[in-house]
């Protein structure tokens, strides 16, 4: 149990049943009564927010949220199928909840999916992922012109900037994190 | 309006606050008041339910100079005045720092609506020698200082902000929240506001109306929504006093707070004090009100996480 002196931004707790995230927090008290605490909140599910006032004595309970990992599968329709790779159960995030994901998302990728009791939230990918370049201007070797990056575009639809030397057909890892090349993979 | 750069707005700030603290000085002395210092650290602070001391090697740092400058009032100092530091536990937020500057002074022979007179002369006094005439900006709003200021009772700012009754607040421990949510958003019009007697449970060292046992002889001081000051027509029946500090003893207990040593010297001087009128005005919040600063840490040296 969360008391109300442990609020602060980021602390995800259950409200009604429904995971919310602190996104502000103010601490109030008239000079003679008891400390207040005033939090917008979000609900993690639907993104409504909204606002409340919790007196030191309330308590709440923490979010029972859990990260899975789990296997991406397959596209079906404007979902997205994941798999638990030792239960086998399957469970379908939303285009919203995957959101930015989408670039860096291949088969068989390897992802943690946050779960409120057995409802998924969201996803949080690895650091790193290896892509296939689908499309890129060819490197004419010898052309000592410039080092400057030129723009690819890799298996998933994601578009970035690549060094000169890197050609169609090669894996490369990008860091998830930035969006950014790191390195050629080799297979 | 254009903002400076936070280092240049202390700087600002903190000159506006020593002029301030000039002014507070040449007002009470003006007037015969006697400044004083009495000790921060003692052994037995005034038992508040909300209000927590900070220890001090078995004793304890005060929360308000209160209790020693009602024994001097005992012992024949009719009109004194303090600036202090003051120190509460876990108070700290945009308009909170666990140790701030208090403003405590105590007039013998007068009850609390003179003193509301005082302060209205008072923040006048403060304005014109800081060369700002009668009126405060402050985020925005201007704020006339003429007297009179608004003066509302408790009972009727329920009525007008909040959404429930006075008495289901109270017995809900919802009044603090209704305070914040509902009525002080209301204090932030274009003049400061008395908001005046509040329930005897709230004003555990205040004397109660003649003709009303259940009413405190308290006010509070709002201007631009800042909650500045708080004073009393000042209890002076003893025994009265030790049955209200068992009270919040009683309180604090169930709330798992420790308990502080009875303050004895204090209840013993107590029928010694003459019928006063007393008020603490935090310095800080004062000096935000003039500064047009919006939050607390703006107006002092150094706030806790800049040390």
């Amino acid at each position: 149990m969360y008391s109300a002196s442990d609020l602060r931004k980021n602390l995800k707790i259950q409200i009604d049943g429904e995971p919310y995230v602190v996104t502000d927090f103010q601490f109030v008290k008239p000079g003679k009564g008891q400390a207040l605490y005033r939090c917008k909140l979000k609900n993690m599910i639907t993104g409504s927010q909204f606002e409340r006032t919790f007196r030191s004595v309330d308590t709440f309970q923490p979010a029972d949220l859990q990260d899975k990992r789990m296997q991406y599968l397959y596209p079906e329709g404007n979902k997205y199928c994941f798999m638990d790779m030792e239960s086998y159960e399957q469970v379908y995030l939303t285009e919203d909840q995957v959101g930015d994901a989408l670039s860096y998302m291949i088969d068989n990728l390897e992802v943690d999916i946050l779960f409120f009791g057995d409802r998924p939230l969201g996803i949080t990918l690895p650091n790193f992922v290896d892509l296939v370049v689908t499309q890129a201007d060819p490197w004419v070797k010898g052309d000592t012109a410039t080092g400057d990056y030129k723009p690819a575009v890799l298996e998933t639809g994601y578009q970035v900037q690549v060094p000169p030397f890197v050609v169609e057909g090669e894996k490369i890892r990008i860091d998830t994190r930035t969006g950014q090349y790191v390195t050629r993979v080799k297979d | 309006m254009e903002r400076l750069p936070i280092t240049v707005r202390r700087k600002r700030n903190l000159v506006i606050r020593a002029g301030i603290i000039q002014a507070i000085r040449l007002f009470f002395t003006e007037r015969a008041f006697l400044e004083v210092e009495t000790p921060i650290r003692i052994p037995a602070p005034a038992p508040e339910t909300h209000i927590d001391a900070i220890p001090s090697d078995g004793w304890f740092l005060q929360t308000s100079p209160e209790l020693c400058m009602k024994r001097m009032l005992a012992a024949g100092y009719d009109k004194i005045f303090q600036l202090s530091k003051c120190f509460r536990h876990r108070e700290r937020g945009s308009r909170h720092l666990p140790e701030f500057t208090m403003l405590e002074w105590y007039h013998a022979g007068i009850d609390y609506g003179r003193l509301m007179n005082e302060c209205e002369d008072l923040f006048l006094f403060i304005s014109q020698f800081l060369g700002a005439g009668d009126t405060i900006s402050y985020q925005n709003k201007t704020i006339s200082l003429e007297k009179p200021w608004r003066r509302l009772s408790v009972s009727d700012a329920f009525k007008r902000y909040s959404p429930m009754p006075l008495d289901t607040a109270l017995a809900d421990d919802r009044f603090d929240e209704i305070m914040v949510s509902n009525i002080e958003p209301g204090m932030n019009g274009d003049r400061p506001v008395f908001l005046f007697d509040y329930p005897v449970s709230l004003g555990s060292l205040a004397r109660t109306k003649q003709c009303d046992p259940t009413v405190a002889e308290r006010f509070e001081i709002y201007a631009g929504g800042l909650e500045l000051a708080n004073a009393f027509s000042e209890l002076t029946d003893a025994s009265e006093q030790r049955k209200r500090f068992e009270k919040e003893r009683e309180y604090r207990a169930n709330l798992g707070k420790i308990a502080y040593p009875a303050p004895d010297k204090f209840l013993r001087d107590l029928d010694y004090m003459p019928e006063s009128a007393g008020i603490a005005l935090g310095v800080d919040r004062l000096v935000m009100l003039y500064a047009d600063s919006e939050t607390i840490d703006e107006v002092v040296a150094f706030s806790p996480e800049e040390l």
